[in-house]
């Protein structure tokens, strides 16, 4: 079922001219009321009245999420706080999260984008879903949920973690839908396995799938492992959440919600824009949000777009699934992490920062992070419940600051590499 | 009294303490006592040399993790209880040990080395019992 006929099948044309007008209001509503981007604009000689259509949006400045930072925690939303109904937030480069408002009306719109997502996948009324992303500051899981109660199918608010539950619920209500990291339904799906649980005996068919990257080889496994279709949704906290875009039934890219948010993409290089269908850094310009509406802000995702119509028969333009990142971001267990974030807790530790470096691997089909720290002077004790208690103390700041759980070694100076230049701090040992 | 026990900080790998013992060796430092403490990871390397700043400054720039740490040596007559005698003083007095590690010189004396939570006041406990501790340049010797 196509939720939103009008909007995903529209012409071109007809997508220009809704597109045209809302940026051209976000526009003045961001001049009017951000100050730091009202500097940007005025520093390359910008007005709001300068943009009228939008091929005009390729003069406007980028937002970056440094520009987040810098205006911690509200400092970009566009409305008074009483406007505001919910906050979200996600990892930042550094020690500050990235915060995120809405208005009722965003927290409408995000449902609307939700609801047409579920649909693309193929998920109606009847649909029994498991939403097993987390449900807090991340935007997964109430971002799933209230789409899913926008279109009326029932959902189980399970949140992440507690495998044996998944598997208990899955069984005694059975789920039809289950909405989780990609890595997370292979590992339900060995624990189904050991636990003795058959695929056949469950009424699992369609599986929502995002928050991190994965590969066509996992999508097989998925789908033979829990005998579903294993359907691709991609979305950031600070665009929206996830239905910024979603695949359809016939994978074959992800369907972006133009209406909402307009992709571009750049060359990470020279900023310049890309023509259709080269690869390069993903930017969106969101164009009906009140809360926290953003200019170009560069996702650091790479993907190429395809303006075809699908075989569906939605005319939204597609995105393919992400190529990697023109930045340092790594996505583990769906949880964004950053290099600096590491090294803004080991700053806090000791004066001077010590080399250390990240490995990333996938064991199984769960994503662990090991962290080796040389233990210099700064660090070393001759006892050894001084160091034991120093590696507890990193492991323990490293898990509040990032969510996960990194397994801290201490190794001796001047075992990791040097490189010339820029050290090499992380090792992703993932084949994705 | 005090004397300047040399810690070296290790990974748990084939070669590292050979390494260690070389470079001290090539440089001429001999070695009176020593102990590794072990972790599943990594260990502790704990060693009397006969010229602690020496080690210290010939590791350093071997690039090791390596310091120096006040510690006493109690000589004690080398037979039954003649420890559990010295433990208990210690433990009477509320000197709590750290570590220690010990090693006969032969059958009438054998050496502890100690490292208290309180070095002072251990040397204290230690003297008022007439304990024989051994001076810093004799240890340096053995």
């Amino acid at each position: 079922m196509i939720w939103n006929e009008k909007i995903e099948c529209a012409s071109r044309e007809e997508m220009r001219t809704i597109q045209t007008e809302r940026l051209i209001e976000t526009v003045k509503r961001i001049y009017h009321n951000v100050p730091s981007y009202r500097q940007k604009m005025q520093e390359v000689g910008l007005v709001p009245d300068d943009i009228r259509s939008i091929d005009d949006l390729s003069k406007l400045p980028f937002t970056l999420k440094s520009d987040l930072r810098d205006n911690y925690p509200f400092g970009m939303f566009t409305v008074p706080m009483s406007e505001i109904v919910r906050v979200h937030a996600s990892s930042g480069t550094t020690g500050k999260p990235t915060v995120v408002g809405y208005t009722r009306k965003d927290l409408n719109s995000w449902s609307e984008v939700v609801t047409r997502s579920l649909c693309m996948a193929g998920v109606h009324r009847e649909d029994m879903v498991q939403v097993a992303y987390g449900y807090g500051l991340f935007t997964g899981g109430l971002g799933l949920h209230y789409g899913c109660e926008n279109l009326g199918a029932s959902v189980i608010p399970i949140s992440g973690g507690n495998t044996d539950k998944q598997l208990q619920l899955m069984e005694d209500f059975g789920t039809t839908v289950l909405a989780c990291t990609p890595s997370y339904s292979l590992f339900l799906a060995e624990e189904m396995e050991a636990a003795g649980i058959k695929k056949e005996n469950l009424k699992l068919r369609i599986g929502i799938f995002g928050a991190e990257p994965w590969t066509e080889n996992m999508r097989k496994e998925i789908e033979s492992k829990l005998g579903i279709k294993a359907i691709d949704i991609y979305g950031l906290s600070e665009i929206m959440g996830p239905g910024v875009s979603c695949e359809c039934e016939h994978q074959v890219g992800m369907h972006i919600m133009e209406d909402h948010f307009i992709p571009e993409i750049i060359d990470p290089e020279t900023l310049q824009p890309l023509p259709a269908g080269e690869i390069g850094e993903l930017v969106f310009t969101t164009i009906t949000k009140e809360g926290i509406p953003l200019i170009r802000y560069r996702t650091r995702d790479l993907t190429r777009l395809n303006y075809e119509k699908c075989a569906c028969g939605r005319t939204l333009v597609r995105m393919e699934k992400c190529k990697g990142r023109s930045d340092d971001m790594l996505i583990i267990r769906g949880v964004n992490v950053f290099p600096s974030q590491i090294e803004s807790v080991l700053l806090e530790m000791s004066e001077t920062a010590p080399h250390y470096l990240l490995i990333v691997e996938r064991e199984g089909n769960l994503d662990t992070l090991k962290l080796m720290v040389e233990v210099q002077e700064q660090f070393f004790s001759d006892e050894i419940k001084q160091l034991e208690a120093l590696r507890k103390k990193i492991t323990h700041k490293l898990q509040s600051t990032l969510g996960i759980s990194v397994d801290v070694k201490l190794v001796e100076p001047k075992t990791i590499e040097r490189t010339a230049g820029k050290a090499k701090r992380v090792i992703d040992n993932r084949k994705l | 009294m005090i004397i300047k026990q040399l810690s070296v900080f290790l990974e748990n790998k084939s070669g590292r303490l050979n390494e260690v013992t070389q470079i001290l060796g090539n440089a001429g430092i001999n070695m009176s006592a020593f102990s590794v403490a072990d972790t599943a990871e990594f260990g502790i390397l704990r060693m009397i040399v006969s010229e602690p700043e020496k080690a210290l400054s010939i590791l350093k720039a071997a690039d090791f993790s390596v310091k120096l740490t006040d510690v006493i040596c109690l000589n004690s007559p080398n037979e039954p209880l003649a420890l559990a005698r010295a433990l208990n003083i210690l433990s009477g007095e509320s000197v709590f040990i750290e570590y220690l590690y010990a090693y006969s010189m032969n059958d009438k004396s054998a050496n502890i080395v100690l490292k208290p939570d309180n070095i002072q006041k251990c040397i204290e406990v230690l003297q008022k019992h007439k304990m024989e501790l051994v001076s810093a340049s004799e240890m340096y010797k053995i």
